[in-house]
């Protein structure tokens, strides 16, 4: 199996603390990847390696074979990588379409200055995703007016909006009443599937890992620990001690 | 449809009409109003910038850099002719704000603003110390130049700014509105509520903004030439720190990213500012203040908004006041 992107002996520090120490790790075409471990492992860092927001100190990132290490999130983008944030990061003062709308320009590079945003060609596309998410109620609505669940839905639909190759989430159901998590990613699984979507995401929740990951990495102290199938990762003596707690 | 909700459509359109009409009344007005169509386009210029959440303290910059080439154009052709004077001050302010733009789209906020301030003083110092060429304080005349070729007398050529001016200003109210409405105008207000959103579309933030710059560049150049030709004389002061600051106050007065209220603060300002100074000769400036004062604490949406709820108010005993008073926010931006 080739991997869509592939991290060899990613170094970072800050300070004293280590947030990557020689990170190896491969993620495979049409996988569901999820990272766990304590606060402060390195889960997010990783991310921000990934998407070009921080350079390591060493090391390197490839993706499809190709580096891109030392390139810019927007460049990273333009390739093919979208990334969820763990705070929704979106248009505050549009409306979800338009928030949509804005990454599909954005995707098909629509610098007309006299086309109307309300009336690219992409807006079937966008509503379907709208759609996809379960926020066609609310798609007019400014999305500073809308609760946290559906925020971190649309910040997913806005990623999902650039059709990449490659979709990291971090923590996609924190801010989500526990009650609704498992439904707010299974709506999230559906659009990934749907739009054949490989994704990488950072979870807390091990139920939900044990439902949604195909392919589980455990993350301490900026090191990879352990990756493998959910089922053998979550009942590992050493997860169960270090991530998981006395849960299990 | 009742009388009142169609009441803010017409708005624009009355306002407009009413304008152009003036000048038949009261000819004395047709000055004041084209030195008011100037200023509400290099205001324009202003309101581009504040979509993208950015004030710039030095666009006095564009508009005089444009003012100078037109009355250089002038004195090298004899008189010069319109047309060209507006189309080479426009393309100059452009090229100069493609100049200063590649460098202050790095920053925002007061850093934008200040650097902005600072590229407007240098070439204000140009302009002051460099009389050989550009008159010093005393500025430079600019004759009244022909238009197509055609000689004109004063009255005419007056008039010929004026409408041409309104004309030129309804088109590009409407381009501008266009272009907030489109997916670029789209983005140049996200620069003010998520930068890192936009990056991570594949978005160059900057480039974004550097468009917006020019646009305003233009505008405010747009604006400069007009004001040159209309007072027939150009001056450092055009480049001052206090004309940049009076375009945004302008923009404030006006109502903060609307493109209708550029126009009405502007001839707002210029009514107010014309019968001030005369009738309250040395305090004026301190009336404008408490204006000023009052719009940002009472009214933050400016006149335009003062405006909307206005007619939201009348129209709130009907059943449609509410329709009413979006439709009126919606007409004035």
């Amino acid at each position: 199996m080739t991997a869509l992107l592939e991290a060899k002996g990613l170094e970072i520090h800050f300070g004293g603390v280590v947030a990557a120490s020689d990170v190896n790790l491969q993620i495979h075409e049409g996988k569901n990847l999820a990272i766990i471990g304590p606060n402060g492992a390195g889960k997010t860092t990783f991310l921000n390696i990934c998407t070009g927001y921080l350079k390591p100190s060493a090391g390197q990132v490839f993706f499809n074979g190709k580096g891109i290490t030392r390139k810019s999130p927007r460049e990273i983008t333009r390739l093919g990588v979208a990334r969820a944030f763990q705070i929704p990061q979106l248009f505050g003062e549009h409306t979800a379409l338009e928030n949509l709308l804005i990454a599909a320009a954005a995707r098909e590079r629509r610098w007309a200055p006299f086309t109307r945003l309300g009336q690219i060609p992409e807006r079937a596309e966008m509503m379907h995703l709208l759609e996809m998410v379960n926020c066609v109620h609310v798609a007019d609505r400014p999305v500073e007016e809308l609760p946290e669940g559906q925020r971190k839905l649309i910040d997913i639909a806005v990623a999902l909006a650039l059709k990449p190759k490659l979709l990291f989430m971090d923590e996609p159901t924190s801010g989500v009443a526990s009650s609704e998590k498992f439904a707010v990613l299974d709506i999230v699984a559906k659009a990934l599937t749907e739009s054949k979507v490989t994704s990488v995401f950072v979870e807390h929740d091990m139920g939900i890992v044990e439902r949604f990951a195909d392919e589980v990495a455990v993350w301490n102290r900026g090191e990879v620990l352990h990756r493998g199938m959910p089922d053998d990762i979550l009942s590992h003596a050493d997860v169960v001690r270090d991530v998981i707690g006395e849960e299990i | 449809m009742t009388f009142m909700s169609l009441v803010p459509r017409l708005a624009i359109p009355l306002l407009l009409i009413a304008v152009a009409l003036l000048p038949f009344l009261a000819p004395w007005s047709k000055v004041m109003l084209t030195l008011a169509l100037a200023k509400g386009l290099a205001v324009l210029g202003i309101v581009v910038l504040l979509h993208a959440g950015q004030v710039s303290f030095g666009h006095a910059l564009f508009f005089a850099v444009a003012a100078y080439s037109a009355a250089f154009l002038g004195q090298a052709f004899g008189g010069g002719e319109l047309v060209s004077m507006v189309l080479i001050g426009v393309a100059s302010a452009v090229v100069v704000g493609l100049l200063v733009g590649l460098f202050v789209v790095r920053y925002r906020y007061i850093f934008f603003g200040m650097l902005n301030l600072a590229f407007s003083m240098i070439v204000f110092s140009v302009l002051e110390k460099f009389y050989h060429y550009t008159g010093g304080s005393d500025g430079l005349q600019v004759a009244r130049p022909l238009v197509l070729g055609i000689e004109m007398e004063r009255p005419a050529f007056e008039s010929l700014l004026f409408y041409g001016g309104l004309v030129i200003a309804v088109i590009v109210a409407w381009a501008v509105h266009r272009y907030f409405d489109s997916p670029i105008g789209h983005m140049l207000k996200t620069i003010k509520t998520n930068e890192t959103r936009l990056e991570y579309l594949g978005v160059s933030a900057r480039r974004v903004l550097l468009v917006g710059y020019l646009v305003s560049a233009a505008l405010c150049g747009l604006g400069g030439v007009l004001m040159a030709v209309a007072q027939g004389i150009v001056t450092p002061e055009y480049a001052w720190w206090i004309r940049s600051g009076e375009l945004v106050f302008i923009a404030i007065l006006g109502g903060a990213g609307s493109v209708s209220g550029a126009f009405v603060g502007a001839l707002v300002y210029e009514v107010v500012r014309t019968y001030a100074s005369a009738f309250a000769g040395d305090v004026w400036q301190m009336i404008l203040g408490f204006f000023l004062l009052g719009i940002i604490l009472y009214a933050p949406r400016g006149l335009i908004g003062v405006y909307g709820s206005f007619m939201g108010r009348i129209g709130s005993n009907t059943a449609s006041g509410k329709e009413a008073k979006r439709r009126a926010m919606e007409a004035a931006e």
